[in-house]
């Protein structure tokens, strides 16, 4: 009897103790997957890059050291510029428009206006395609003897010429215009969250003191947004430097290789043409890029934490 | 009493089976022939390893370059676990057998005179340092033109045998409102398109001089300025819509009697047999312009891996002999559209084009006319092939076509890749 009276209280000690220990331990235990498998698939990935990156790996990995050779090859490589140069247009144009486009739309949809959940629905539709169904929906859309070209020679003006997408120093541009469809509606989104947030109060006072409303968007209410540009623009850019499978699904970097951007470079020499380390040359040079615009980033925000 | 009998009869059919047993292995077999044609020559390989005792595991990997299946298949190799046979052909095959992942096959090679039926370029590139690690399954030859000969009759224009001849033909075609090459604006497109012309300028010598061996004597010549300026002018025929086209989109367009002519390997007759359409009277296939008697060739082939296991390497033998012999070679190129890569079989059962590819193969094989193809990895390695690619796709899609400046760009390029 004794014993049975006695084992109850001991199970329930030592589940509490087990508790405890478990309510220490538990969300290390839930985080610690995760930090792993980003540790090992992001940060040890990227390590071993740049490792292979001062190799002279062709097909495989091989562990032989050759400096900045592979670097050096890059810089002497025409496709590689080409790449670069296109990033510039591309990565530029695309923030810019997407920045535009996103906040003249945000505004009017910002006006109280009728439909607007149905309207912002629309404008936010296409961030759910993949970059693939944009890419192919585009190609036939510009493409000179499918689409739009061909569609107003059939309606019968015969002068119209819209070649871009086959002309190489302007294809370039369509891949813009494809990106900036896609992504402006994002924009849109991230904006009207924000001018919902600005308190009405300050409008208000704006207009007793007799402000147009042209003047109180300009002056008051986007430089109070300044933060939501700064995750925009953050989010805009990684998405053009990685940028690969609107290229692939457009153009597959043609004609020639006149749309090749550095994602589309860094797949082509690593996996098709077998050379690794200059693959992995240009993946750094990729990264590089991204953390010249990460850190300063960062070091902002961090600073405005402190501050607080 | 039955159960006794059953157990005996079944020790004796096990004991009838043993001896097959022993030798039966298994072969994985990583391939990227999983559609139509291809999926069936695929097929008939398998139903002859099974005849024979062995089992086959396909690892067939989708997606038609067979990039997907070149990473999945480092990936195994690297792990020590590669198939016992994977589709990798040209000079791929000699950097996989320089990183030590081959088996030599030079006893099954030596006891079917592989090198009696094979003619010496091609053996070469199954060979590294002399030892074959790879058997070629077939031969395509690429330096082809496809012509409709009803738009040409319409345009009142003979099949054209020399450039100069295609420039005038062309001339007549674009006159009678026919877009006179049908073309697709992709890297290994134009270079397929660059190789024929580089073939009919050169002539087999120089053209084996420049990229085959790399002589920068050669490449970087008024010749190859020649090469350039001809290639831009064949080129100057294609309608300006050609870009990221694909290849079979061209052939349709020649099938449908939008254009009159398409430059391209034999796997296009594929496209024709498709539509249903007879060789010699609904289209026509003949070599490209200046090329007669000259064959740039396109070889499929497996290449053998190293294995542990005994049986599995015997049956890796196996399917090493199989392929070459003339049963598997019939059935897999008529499904295919390529001719057999041995020279001495019958061909009656394959069409006109195929055996008139046949007849070339084994003339240019005697007389030096026969030579790999750069523009399908046949003549070079992988990275030196892209950058002639480069240089070929960028000075067709510019405005300004330089011949003398693309000429000093493949220069740089190719040594930049040596």
């Amino acid at each position: 009897m004794e014993h049975i009276q006695h084992t109850p209280a001991r199970v329930a000690k030592a589940p509490t103790r087990l508790l405890d220990g478990l309510q220490r331990w538990l969300p290390k235990l839930v985080v610690a997957p995760t930090f792993v498998l980003v540790g090992i698939g992001i940060y040890a990935f990227m390590i071993w890059t740049g490792v292979l990156s001062f190799t002279s790996s062709s097909f495989l990995p091989v562990y032989d050291f050759v400096g900045f050779d592979q670097y050096a090859k890059l810089m002497d490589n025409d496709r590689w510029l080409t790449a670069s140069v296109n990033l510039g247009i591309f990565g530029g144009l695309f923030i810019l428009c997407c920045l535009v486009i996103g906040v003249v739309l945000a505004i009017f949809l910002d006006q109280k206006i009728r439909q607007e959940g149905a309207l912002r629905t629309i404008y936010l539709y296409p961030m759910a395609l993949s970059m693939i169904v944009t890419g192919t929906v585009w190609k036939w859309i510009l493409n000179p003897s499918l689409g739009l070209e061909k569609l107003m020679h059939d309606w019968g003006w015969s002068s119209f010429s819209f070649d871009w997408l086959v002309n190489s120093d302007m294809a370039i541009y369509t891949i813009v215009i494809a990106a900036v469809w896609q992504a402006s509606g994002f924009v849109m989104a991230l904006f009207l969250a924000g001018l919902r947030g600005v308190d009405s109060a300050i409008i208000r006072a704006a207009r007793v003191d007799g402000a147009s409303l042209p003047r109180i968007y300009w002056s008051i209410i986007l430089p109070s947004l300044r933060p939501v540009f700064f995750s925009a623009v953050m989010v805009l850019a990684h998405i053009a430097i990685k940028s690969f499978d609107l290229v692939m699904a457009m153009t597959a970097g043609g004609p020639g290789y006149s749309t090749d951007l550095p994602a589309v470079f860094m797949y082509t020499h690593s996996f098709t043409r077998g050379q690794m380390g200059l693959g992995s040359a240009s993946a750094m040079l990729m990264l590089g890029a991204i953390l010249a615009l990460l850190v300063p980033y960062l070091y902002s925000e961090l600073r405005g934490k402190r501050h607080d | 009493m039955s159960s006794i009998k059953r157990t005996l009869s079944a020790f004796a059919l096990s004991a009838s089976l043993l001896p097959a047993a022993v030798q039966a292995g298994e072969v994985e077999v990583l391939h990227w022939w999983t559609a139509g044609g291809e999926a069936r020559a695929a097929a008939a390989l398998k139903d002859m390893m099974e005849a024979q005792g062995h089992t086959w595991k396909d690892f067939a990997v989708a997606g038609g370059g067979g990039e997907a299946a070149m990473t999945v298949l480092k990936t195994r190799a690297v792990s020590g676990n590669p198939p016992a046979a994977a589709q990798i052909k040209g000079l791929d095959i000699r950097e996989w057998a320089k990183l030590g992942f081959l088996t030599n096959l030079d006893d099954v090679a030596e006891a079917n005179h592989w090198d009696q039926l094979i003619p010496p370029v091609i053996a070469d590139v199954m060979k590294y340092e002399g030892h074959y690690v790879a058997v070629p399954i077939n031969v395509h030859r690429v330096n082809w033109i496809w012509a409709n000969p009803d738009v040409l009759k319409q345009a009142g224009v003979e099949l054209p045998r020399t450039l100069d001849e295609f420039y005038a033909a062309a001339d007549k075609l674009k006159a009678a409102g026919y877009i006179p090459l049908a073309h697709g604006g992709q890297p290994w497109q134009d270079a397929t398109v660059f190789e024929a012309v580089a073939l009919a300028v050169m002539g087999p010598e120089d053209y084996a001089r420049a990229f085959v061996e790399h002589d920068m004597a050669v490449i970087n010549s008024p010749l190859m300025e020649t090469v350039f300026a001809e290639f831009a002018k064949v080129m100057s025929y294609v309608d300006p819509n050609a870009a990221g086209r694909d290849w079979n989109s061209a052939t349709a367009m020649v099938i449908r009697g939008e254009a009159a002519m398409q430059i391209m390997g034999d796997w296009a007759k594929g496209e024709f047999t498709a539509a249903g359409l007879t060789p010699g009277k609904d289209y026509i296939c003949a070599p490209a312009p200046g090329t007669d008697g000259e064959f740039t060739f396109n070889v499929d082939s497996f290449a053998m891996f190293r294995l542990n296991d005994e049986d599995n390497s015997q049956a890796q033998k196996d399917l090493a002999r199989t392929i070459l012999e003339p049963e598997f070679q019939t059935v897999f190129n008529q499904a295919k559209g390529s001719i057999p890569v041995r020279t001495d079989m019958d061909m009656s059962g394959f069409d006109a084009c195929a055996q008139a590819s046949m007849e070339t193969f084994k003339r240019s094989a005697q007389d030096g006319g026969l030579v790999p193809s750069f523009a399908h990895g046949l003549a070079t390695t992988s990275y030196v092939q892209g950058q002639i690619f480069d240089v070929v796709t960028n000075f067709v899609n510019s405005d300004n076509k330089d011949p003398a400046r693309a000429t000093d760009q493949l220069a740089a390029a190719i040594q930049a890749a040596l």
